[in-house]
């Protein structure tokens, strides 16, 4: 049968059928959906993990159980996940144990943009790179069977594109038939004390070999031979703008990126005139083919900054004289309003973002829907690095600053993003008395990349009910004193316990209260009375526009060279902040 | 490039009902025997950003991302979005356009004002445009929320796709309770 599948539907079907028992993740666009997919088959014990490092803990934990385990992440995960990846990659498996990394070229939704290929000659282990979503399936089945036959943790690279583009996918069976888990002790392959790792050591190297050369036949890694001009590498989704741009070249395409296969690119390199190596981000192969001795271009034609398309291939050729240059009648636009990100109407952030800013305060932010918080008209953020360095970040500050700027530094995060490397640095805080404020941001859900629950909302995965951090104890347990909770719809409580917490020449938790407005359902979010703007009584004066809710629109009347501000009832969530703004009384429940 | 394959191209604000319709229309075209890809963003650009989504469809089709200046076929959920995608357009491309504005943010906060004569502006470019009424027809065939079908009947007219398979895709896709309306929606935008 066939279906449309985007890549990570596809990874996620691929992972059913090559009979994987265990999945874990941390969400993180673009990868978010394949453990979300994963649900869909009731074979697949699949959960979410506070972060990254324990997803693929628990992955490596099934796969010394004996059951094929998934771990999936997005490229900065891999950062997270790093310490037990490298050390993974010494012990082997004992059964097959795939880590999906997607990357974020041209971070439509990411802090950088960093190239994952990179971890897969780092921690020496083999990465996939699928170019569709079939191949995101087919190369998913294959990675489980490569981990196995060559004792190794596989990675398969994604990035948006492949992760969120849908192609036509052909579906199989589940295999079946595998050894069924069970406990096998094993100590000097498992046990990574020094004297059983310098004995892993070479035979990673030997596996490096092995794969090189297995990448040399694999139908995985092909030559398509057209015109002997221009012969291009490529890999995954830049195989597809290559085929698109140059159309008439030869192409080498490779489903394995890591090793990659020296006689099959020796052979490749022999057949054709001109040697190119077209990839996005890092000119990971085009070293590589350079230390062979090989001839090729690549980076001083593309950019390792951004995106590919075929129309930055074949502009980058058409300059260089490659090709023909196309003659495109670009379609020039008149200046226009831009159209960025905004919190939703009735967002629980907004009021306190709205009064940080009257604080003056100097915010360290964090990853999350409230790094919005930095935009206009709430400028209310003044550092974001990743996740969980907000506090970090604020406990280092004040260290370097006389006493009256430390009450400035206030350190925001979310739930999701606290329980996930948060709570270390507040233990560092605490511990260390940095007199720095932290306010947790506790909207009971992982907002950003489409509501998952956390450790902290009370659901798992699949929605059974679960234990919840009680958060405002756990500050508790590592060492805060004074912890407070908040209503963030509550503005001079608000501003009061702001107030109190930055004067306070101690450490400090703030906790709101309030459901992110997107979670529906009993005991979570609930719409308040309906707002509206009394023209009669507006004066025009702007306030309510301060907090920037897209419900609010103001209207100028160019007569008089002022306006009044209406609420759409449609969009307005009574949130009720706009009102207590209002000193003219004229925000007030709908007629 | 292979000059069998149509590139669509999808525009509009978070929250519009883009994806649905995109996926319809790539289900129509899987179910009419064409190789068919689609891509768009995910995550943080979703919050009330501009939301451009790529449906390309033929015998064999490469890039999952429409190249710039390639679009045969713009279909535009809100008119400031419909023109910002004009440049991804070819020359003589056809635009079909739902008449409705949202606002951005500096627009709500007085800080700029909402372009006026934009779909003049569209038609100087794009003779070819098509104006439709989505929220009307969609009210009047039963819910307001379906005027992304009834822009989707509308561009299935100019698609060489035969009618039942437009509502084998859309009997896949839509919900059971929603179903009828969307189907009634899709006609009245076809009729167009």
């Amino acid at each position: 049968m066939k279906e449309i599948l985007s890549g990570n539907e596809a990874i996620a079907r691929g992972a059913f059928e090559a009979g994987c028992l265990v999945a874990s993740a941390y969400p993180g666009t673009p990868s978010t959906e394949i453990l979300e997919q994963v649900t869909q088959y009731r074979e697949i014990n699949a959960s979410w993990a506070p972060n990254e490092k324990v997803a693929l803990e628990v992955a490596i934990g099934a796969c010394f159980g004996g059951a094929r385990a998934l771990a999936c992440m997005k490229h900065v995960g891999v950062n997270v996940a790093a310490d037990p990846l490298f050390t993974a990659s010494y012990t082997g498996v004992k059964a097959g144990l795939v880590l999906v990394a997607a990357d974020d070229p041209e971070m439509h939704s990411s802090q950088n943009e960093q190239d994952s290929r990179n971890y897969a000659r780092f921690a020496k282990v083999p990465m996939l790179e699928p170019a569709d979503s079939r191949e995101c399936k087919e190369f998913t089945k294959l990675a489980f069977e490569l981990s196995e036959q060559f004792d190794t943790p596989v990675m398969l690279r994604s990035c948006t594109r492949i992760s969120h583009g849908k192609s036509v996918v052909e579906l199989g069976e589940r295999v079946t038939g595998l050894p069924l888990p069970q406990l096998v002790k094993d100590a000097p392959k498992l046990v990574m004390l020094p004297g059983n790792a310098r004995v892993r050591h070479p035979l990673v190297e030997k596996r490096t070999v092995k794969l090189s050369l297995y990448g040399d036949t694999a139908a995985i890694n092909r030559i398509e031979l057209r015109s002997d001009e221009i012969g291009v590498i490529c890999a995954g989704v830049t195989y597809q703008y290559v085929r698109e741009a140059l159309p008439e070249a030869s192409v080498l395409k490779l489903g394995m990126v890591w090793p990659l296969p020296d006689n099959l690119i020796q052979e490749f390199a022999a057949k054709v005139k001109q040697l190119f190596v077209i990839e996005e981000l890092d000119s990971f192969i085009e070293e590589q083919v350079k230390a062979m001795g090989i001839a090729a271009r690549g980076k001083d034609l593309i950019s390792r900054c951004g995106e590919l398309s075929p129309g930055r291939i074949r502009a980058a050729f058409a300059k260089a004289s490659l090709i023909a240059a196309q003659q495109h009648d670009t379609t020039t636009l008149e200046p226009v309003p831009p159209r960025p990100p905004n919190m939703c109407p009735g967002c629980p952030h907004r009021g306190v973002f709205y009064q940080l800013n009257r604080a003056n305060a100097y915010v360290t932010g964090d990853i999350g829907c409230y790094t919005l918080g930095f935009m206009p008209p709430l400028n209310a953020m003044d550092t974001c690095v990743c996740m969980g360095a907000s506090i970090s970040n604020a406990s280092g500050i004040v260290r370097a600053l006389p006493a009256e700027e430390q009450q400035r530094v206030v350190a925001v995060i979310g739930d999701s993003t606290f329980l996930h490397t948060g709570v270390n640095s507040l233990m560092e805080m605490a511990w260390n008395k940095a007199p720095a404020t932290v306010i947790i941001l506790d909207n009971r859900i992982t907002a950003m990349t489409g509501r998952q629950e956390n450790p902290a909302s009370g659901h798992t995965l699949d929605g059974q009910t679960a234990s919840e951090v009680n958060i405002p104890e756990l500050c508790r347990v590592l060492g805060i004193k004074h912890v407070r909770v908040l209503d963030p719809y509550d503005l001079d409580a608000t501003r009061q316990v702001l107030d109190e917490e930055m004067h306070r020449p101690e450490p400090s938790v703030i906790i709101t209260n309030r459901p992110c407005c997107l979670i529906k359902g009993p005991g979570r979010f609930e719409k308040g009375t309906i707002l509206e703007v009394d023209q009669g009584r507006c004066t025009g004066c702007k306030a309510c526009l301060r907090i920037g809710c897209p419900a609010i629109e103001w209207k100028p009347n160019p007569d008089v060279n002022k306006g009044k501000a209406f609420i759409d009832p449609q969009l307005c969530t009574g949130c009720s902040v706009c009102q207590q703004l209002c000193k003219f009384s004229a925000i007030g429940g709908k007629q | 490039m292979s000059t069998s394959v149509t590139n669509i191209l999808l525009v509009g604000v978070g929250g519009q009902g883009i994806l649905l319709a995109s996926e319809i229309l790539s289900e129509a075209f899987m179910l009419a025997g064409h190789d068919v890809k689609k891509s768009e963003i995910h995550g943080m650009s979703q919050r009330g950003g501009s939301v451009v989504s790529h449906v390309r469809f033929g015998t064999e089709v490469f890039s999952p991302v429409v190249p710039e200046g390639e679009g045969d076929i713009l279909f535009g959920f809100e008119l400031l979005e419909t023109y910002r995608a004009l440049p991804l357009l070819r020359p003589g491309a056809t635009v079909v356009a739902n008449d409705d504005r949202i606002l951005p943010p500096a627009v709500l906060l007085g800080q700029a004002e909402y372009p006026k004569g934009l779909a003049d502006k569209i038609r100087q470019k794009f003779p070819d445009l098509l104006l439709v009424d989505g929220q009307g027809m969609a009210l009047s065939a039963g819910d307001v929320r379906a005027a992304n079908t009834v822009l989707l009947g509308a561009v299935s007219k100019r698609l060489m796709i035969a009618e039942e398979i437009w509502q084998q895709a859309l009997e896949k896709m839509v919900p059971r309770k929603a179903l009828e309306i969307n189907l009634k929606a899709f006609q009245s935008g076809r009729s167009l």
